[in-house]
C-alpha cells in the first residue's frame, strides 16, 4: 500500500512540473531567472535598490532593477503591438525601429520648430503626443495596407520603411536635431517629488489597458482566429484584412508612444542612431515569450516577461563592457537557437526520441506491474 | 491551340498542359524584361536629354555605373536565385560589412596579400550562406528571421573586430584596386579639350562574367532548373523527383558564395571599411531583382533582368544626387519609393493574373 501512495505521489509531483514546464510562460521566466542570478554572481549588490537624489537634488529610487524596468518601457510596449502583428500576419515588423524615429522626430519637430535649443516649447506636450502617435500609426497603416490589401509578405513590406524611415524622420526633422527643454524630460526620466521613474508608470498603464482591452474585446480573439486559419476566419464572418491592418495600426500606435517617450529620456531625436536594432530585440521578446513567430495563438505575459529578459540581458552586457554595436551579436545568437527550437523539424524530432524514450519506460514499468500482481 | 485539339488521350494532355504552362511562364518572364530594359533605356534617355549638362551627357557617366554597381550586380545575382526558389537573404549587407573588415584587418596586420584575402571574403561569404542554408532548407525556419539575425550578426562582428572606420594600407592590394581598363576608341574632351579615355574597373568584368555564368547556370544546368521548380510549386517539384531541400540549401550556400565576391568586389571599389557600411545594400539587391522582374513568390525570374534592375536603381541614384538636393535623405528615400512601387506593381498583376486563372 505505502509504494502504492509513493507512486501516486510521485505521479502527482511529476505532473505538477510537467505542468509548469509546459505552462506557456515558463521559458520567458526561467531565461529572466537565469539572466538574475548570472547578473548576481557577477554582481552581488545587484538587487539593491536605494534611494539617492537627481541632479536637482529630487529625491529618486536607484538600482539596477529600477533601470531596466525603466529602460524595458520602450521594448515592452513594442512587443505588446509586435506580438498582434506576428499572430494575425505570421510575420513580423522590422520597421519598427525606424518609424520610431519618425514618431519621435515628429514630436521633436513640433515641440521645438526650427529652433536647435528654444527656450520654451513650441506647442503642449499633449499635441506633440498626439501627433506623434499619429505619425507612428500612419506608418503602422502604409505596413498594414502593403500586407493585408495587397498581400506582400509582412517583412518585405516592413523592408521599404526599415530603410527609409531614418531618412524621413531627418526629413521630418529638417535636418536639426534640436533639444528640447528640460521640463519635456519628465515623461522619460522622473517627475519632480516623484520617486519613480515615469517610464515605469507608462508601461503599468499601457499593459493594464492591452490587458483589459484583451479581456473585454474581441481583438485578441479575432487576432488569433485570422492568424491560425485566415480563409477560415473569412468564413465565419471576420475580415482578415481588416484585422490585420488593424494589428498594424495598433502597432502603429505602440511605436508612437515609444517613440515619445524615448524622445523625452534624452530631449533630443539622433534619427540615424536612436534605438538601434531594436527591431531584433522586439522579435527577440517575442520569441522569447513563447510566441510562435509563424503566426497563430499569441501569449501576450510572455512577450512582456520576454521584453524585461532582453533589457536585462541588454544591461548585462553593458555592465560588461561589450561594445554597443557589438551587442546585437549575443541576441542573434539567441534568436538562432530560439527559432531552431521551436522550428517543427527540430520538434518532430524529440518528440520522436519522447516517444521511444516513453515506450521504453513503459515496457519497463508495465514488467514492474506484473511483478506486483504477481 | 492546334496541338490542343490534336490531343486525344488524356494521358497526353498533362503534359501539354505543363507544356503550355512553361510557356505562360516564359512569356511573363520576356515581358517583365522587356519592361525593366525599356525603363532603363528611357530613364537613361531621358537624363541625358535633361540632365546632359550635368554629366549624363559624357560616356564615362555610363561606365562609372558599371563602376559604381558592380559589387551590388554580383550581389543582387545571388538574391534573384534565393528568391527564385521562394526564400530571401537579408543578411548580404552585414555579411558585406563584415567581409570588408575583416579582409582589411588582416591585410593591414597580418600580412595577407590579394588572393588569401580573396579566399577569407569567400569563405566569410559561403560561411553565412551554408549556416543559413541548414537552418532555412533542413530545418524549415522562415527565411527573414535566419536572415535577419545574420544580418545582426554581420555587423555585429565587424564591432567586435574593429569599431573604427578603417583603409586598407597594403601596397599591392592598392595597386591592383587602382588599375583600371582604357575603353578603346571612347571617351570625352574634358574643359580644356583634352581627350580622356572612358575608364572600367576590373571588377565590372568579374561582375559581368558572373552575370552571364549565372544565366547559364540557370537556363542550362538541371540544377538551375530545379531552383524555378522548386520556387513555382514546391509540391510538384518534389513529385518530379527533385530534392527540395537540397536545393533550397544550394541557393543559400550559392548566394552567400556570391555575397562574399560581391563582397571583395565592394572593398576592391571603396578600400575601407566601418560598422555602417554597406547599409540598405540588401534592399537595394532586392529592388534590382523586382525591378528586373523576379517575383516575391518565386518560380519566376531572370539575371539579365536583374542587371538592367542594378542599373535601373542605379541611374535614379545618380539622378536624385544630380538634381542637386543638397539633403541627405533624398537618395535613400527615392530607393524606398522604388522598391514600394515596383512591389505593389508586381502584387496587382499577380493578383490580377490569379483572379484570370480562376
Amino acid at each position: 500500500m505505502a509504494t502504492h501512495d509513493k507512486t501516486i505521489n510521485h505521479d502527482r509531483s511529476r505532473s505538477i512540473i510537467l505542468s509548469i514546464v509546459k505552462h506557456n510562460i515558463f521559458i520567458p521566466c526561467a531565461f529572466l531567472t537565469m539572466l538574475l542570478l548570472v547578473n548576481i554572481f557577477i554582481n552581488p549588490g545587484f538587487l539593491k535598490i536605494s534611494m539617492g537624489a537627481d541632479s536637482n537634488g529630487h529625491p529618486v529610487l536607484i538600482g539596477n532593477l529600477i533601470n531596466i524596468l525603466s529602460n524595458a518601457t520602450e521594448l515592452v510596449i513594442l512587443a505588446i503591438g509586435m506580438t498582434l502583428v506576428t499572430a494575425s500576419s505570421k510575420g513580423q515588423d522590422i520597421s519598427v525601429g525606424a518609424t520610431l524615429a519618425i514618431s519621435g522626430g515628429v514630436v521633436m519637430r513640433v515641440l521645438c520648430g526650427n529652433e536647435t535649443q528654444p527656450d520654451s516649447l513650441h506647442a503642449p506636450i499633449i499635441v506633440a503626443l498626439i501627433l506623434g502617435c499619429l505619425a507612428g500609426m500612419a506608418c503602422g497603416a502604409f505596413n498594414g495596407i502593403l500586407v493585408s490589401r495587397f498581400k506582400i509578405q509582412p517583412m518585405i513590406a516592413t523592408l521599404i520603411l526599415f530603410t527609409a524611415g531614418r531618412s524621413i524622420a531627418s526629413m521630418a526633422m529638417g535636418g536639426l536635431k534640436p533639444k528640447a527643454v528640460s521640463s519635456f524630460g519628465y515623461y522619460g526620466n522622473f517627475i519632480p517629488g516623484f520617486p519613480i521613474p515615469t517610464p515605469i508608470l507608462i508601461t503599468i498603464g499601457i499593459v493594464i489597458v492591452t490587458m483589459l482591452t484583451l479581456k473585454l474585446t474581441n481583438l485578441g480573439l479575432y487576432t488569433r482566429a485570422v492568424g491560425v486559419n485566415a480563409k477560415a476566419s473569412s468564413l465565419n464572418g471576420l475580415n482578415p484584412t481588416m484585422i490585420k491592418f488593424l494589428t498594424f495600426v495598433v502597432l502603429g500606435f505602440c511605436v508612437g508612444i515609444a517613440g515619445f517617450v524615448q524622445s523625452s529620456r534624452v530631449q533630443t531625436v539622433n534619427p540615424y542612431t536612436i534605438v538601434p536594432g531594436i527591431e531584433m530585440d522586439v522579435i527577440l521578446a517575442v520569441a522569447l515569450g513563447g510566441n510562435s513567430l509563424g503566426g497563430g495563438k499569441f501569449n501576450m505575459t510572455g512577450s512582456i516577461i520576454g521584453a524585461y529578459t532582453i533589457q536585462t540581458l541588454t544591461s548585462m552586457l553593458m555592465t560588461l563592457n561589450v561594445n554597443t554595436n557589438a551587442v546585437p551579436v549575443f541576441k542573434a545568437a539567441i534568436i538562432v537557437v530560439l527559432v531552431v527550437i521551436q522550428s517543427s523539424v527540430v520538434k518532430a524530432f524529440f518528440n520522436k526520441k519522447m516517444g521511444e524514450l516513453k515506450s521504453r519506460k513503459n515496457s519497463g514499468k508495465g514488467n514492474d506491474t506484473y511483478v506486483v500482481v504477481e | 491551340m492546334s496541338s490542343l485539339n490534336e490531343a486525344p488521350q488524356i494521358g497526353r494532355f498533362d503534359g501539354i498542359k505543363n507544356k503550355l504552362m512553361r510557356r505562360e511562364k516564359l512569356t511573363d518572364t520576356v515581358f517583365l524584361l522587356t519592361i525593366t530594359i525599356s525603363l532603363f533605356i528611357t530613364i537613361y534617355a531621358l537624363a541625358v536629354i535633361f540632365l546632359g549638362d550635368k554629366g549624363f551627357g559624357k560616356i564615362q557617366m555610363f561606365f562609372n555605373l558599371f563602376n559604381e554597381n558592380a559589387a551590388l550586380i554580383v550581389i543582387a545575382c545571388g538574391l534573384s536565385i534565393v528568391m527564385v526558389t521562394g526564400s530571401i537573404d537579408i543578411s548580404v549587407g552585414g555579411s558585406t560589412a563584415l567581409i570588408c573588415t575583416a579582409c582589411i584587418v588582416c591585410l593591414n596586420n597580418y600580412g595577407f596579400n590579394f588572393l588569401t584575402s580573396l579566399i577569407l571574403a569567400l569563405a566569410i561569404g559561403l560561411a553565412f550562406g551554408l549556416f543559413q542554408g541548414i537552418l532555412i532548407a533542413y530545418l524549415e525556419i522562415q527565411p527573414f528571421i535566419v536572415t535577419l539575425a545574420g544580418m545582426f550578426l554581420g555587423r555585429g562582428l565587424v564591432a567586435l573586430i574593429e569599431v573604427n572606420q578603417i583603409q586598407v594600407a597594403n601596397a599591392g592590394f592598392e595597386k591592383l584596386s587602382a588599375a583600371r581598363i582604357e575603353i578603346p576608341f571612347l571617351g570625352d574632351y574634358n574643359k580644356k579639350g583634352i581627350f580622356l579615355q572612358s575608364k572600367l574597373e576590373y571588377g565590372v568584368v568579374v561582375a559581368l562574367i558572373i552575370v552571364v555564368l549565372i544565366f547559364l547556370l540557370l537556363r542550362k544546368t538541371s540544377l538551375g532548373r530545379s531552383f524555378y521548380a522548386v520556387g513555382g510549386n514546391p509540391q510538384s517539384a518534389l513529385m518530379l523527383g527533385i530534392n527540395v531541400k537540397r536545393t533550397r540549401f544550394l541557393a543559400h550556400a550559392l548566394c552567400g558564395l556570391l555575397a562574399g565576391i560581391g563582397g571583395f568586389l565592394y572593398l576592391f571599389h571603396t578600400r575601407s571599411g566601418s560598422v555602417q557600411q554597406a547599409t540598405g545594400l540588401e534592399m537595394d539587391a532586392i529592388s534590382a531583382s523586382i525591378i528586373g522582374g523576379t517575383l516575391l513568390t518565386g518560380g519566376v525570374g531572370n539575371i539579365f533582368g536583374t542587371l538592367f534592375g542594378v542599373l535601373t536603381g542605379g541611374t535614379v541614384l545618380l539622378i536624385v544626387t544630380a538634381i542637386g538636393s543638397q539633403d541627405p535623405w533624398w537618395p535613400q528615400i527615392t530607393r524606398a519609393a522604388m522598391l514600394c512601387f515596383f512591389i505593389i506593381l508586381q502584387s496587382v498583376i499577380c493578383s490580377r493574373k490569379r483572379r484570370k486563372s480562376e
